[in-house]
């Protein structure tokens, strides 16, 4: 007969595999977040509609072009993370683990894409 | 035996069999506000790509976002946003062991969908 405790067969049969780790990160982004989203529509919503010309000067000072690259890296690993749980709750089996590894290349992709052109623009 | 009944225990009773309150509704919001966010960031993203990669580019992503149907989103995600942000905040409050009590809670409720409406408001006019 083998011998298993009810610990030994609980562990790693959670659905995320780590649990507080995932919560700290998500409490830590969520408190950047509360600075960052508030300039980050003010500065954006601001030159959002302005010609060209307008919106590449704007993004070409620092204050706007550091908010929006803190806001697009921060946001998209707060996005990383909330997706995730999401998933865990409403998908199960092998299409669980394909969306949750979706979902995180287009957070990560997204975040790239979004901050080099940022400092495509700024530089 | 460690393992007697794995797959045919009981599951405890789910969404369904339960009476809609303030409590679950302001939850199940702060859920669909965030997964909602990413057509905004998409969008967002697109633009800055665009506004990266020239005039010609940029003046389609642009024209797309500022479209009725662009200005459509960017209001509800403002909306959501405000609200998602909100919610963020009272689990933050709650995280730290304060106002978990229904009463409290469901006063922090009311108080996200007031504030996140007048905040929708603020920004409209503003920008």
């Amino acid at each position: 007969m083998a011998f298993l405790t009810d610990r030994k067969r609980a562990i790693g049969m959670g659905s995320a595999k780590t649990g507080t780790e995932h919560h700290w990160q998500m409490m830590i982004t969520s408190v950047a977040l509360i600075v960052l989203i508030p300039l980050f529509v003010f500065t954006f919503g601001w030159i959002l509609g302005s010609p060209y010309e307008e919106v590449i000067a704007y993004y070409q000072r620092p204050f706007p072009a550091v908010v929006a690259i803190l806001t697009m890296l921060v946001g998209w690993f707060h996005f990383r993370l909330g997706v995730q749980t999401l998933i865990e709750d409403y998908v199960h089996g092998l299409a669980r683990k394909i969306a949750i590894i979706a979902m995180i290349c287009v957070s990560y992709a997204a975040a790239a894409f979004a901050i080099f052109a940022i400092v495509r623009i700024a530089l | 035996m460690a393992d007697v009944n794995r797959g045919n225990r009981p599951l405890s009773p789910h969404l369904t069999i339960y009476r809609p309150q303030l409590t679950s509704i302001t939850s199940i919001l702060v859920r669909i506000t965030g997964n909602a966010l990413i057509v905004a960031g998409l969008m967002i993203v697109w633009w800055f790509v665009a506004a990266a990669s020239g005039p010609e580019a940029f003046a389609t992503a642009n024209g797309f976002v500022t479209s009725w149907f662009g200005d459509l989103v960017m209001f509800f995600s403002v909306l959501g946003l405000w609200y998602h942000s909100l919610g963020g905040i009272r689990h933050l409050v709650w995280d730290s062991g304060r106002m978990l009590d229904v009463e409290k809670s469901e006063l922090a409720g009311q108080m996200m969908m007031i504030v996140a409406v007048l905040m929708t408001i603020f920004t409209v006019i503003v920008l």
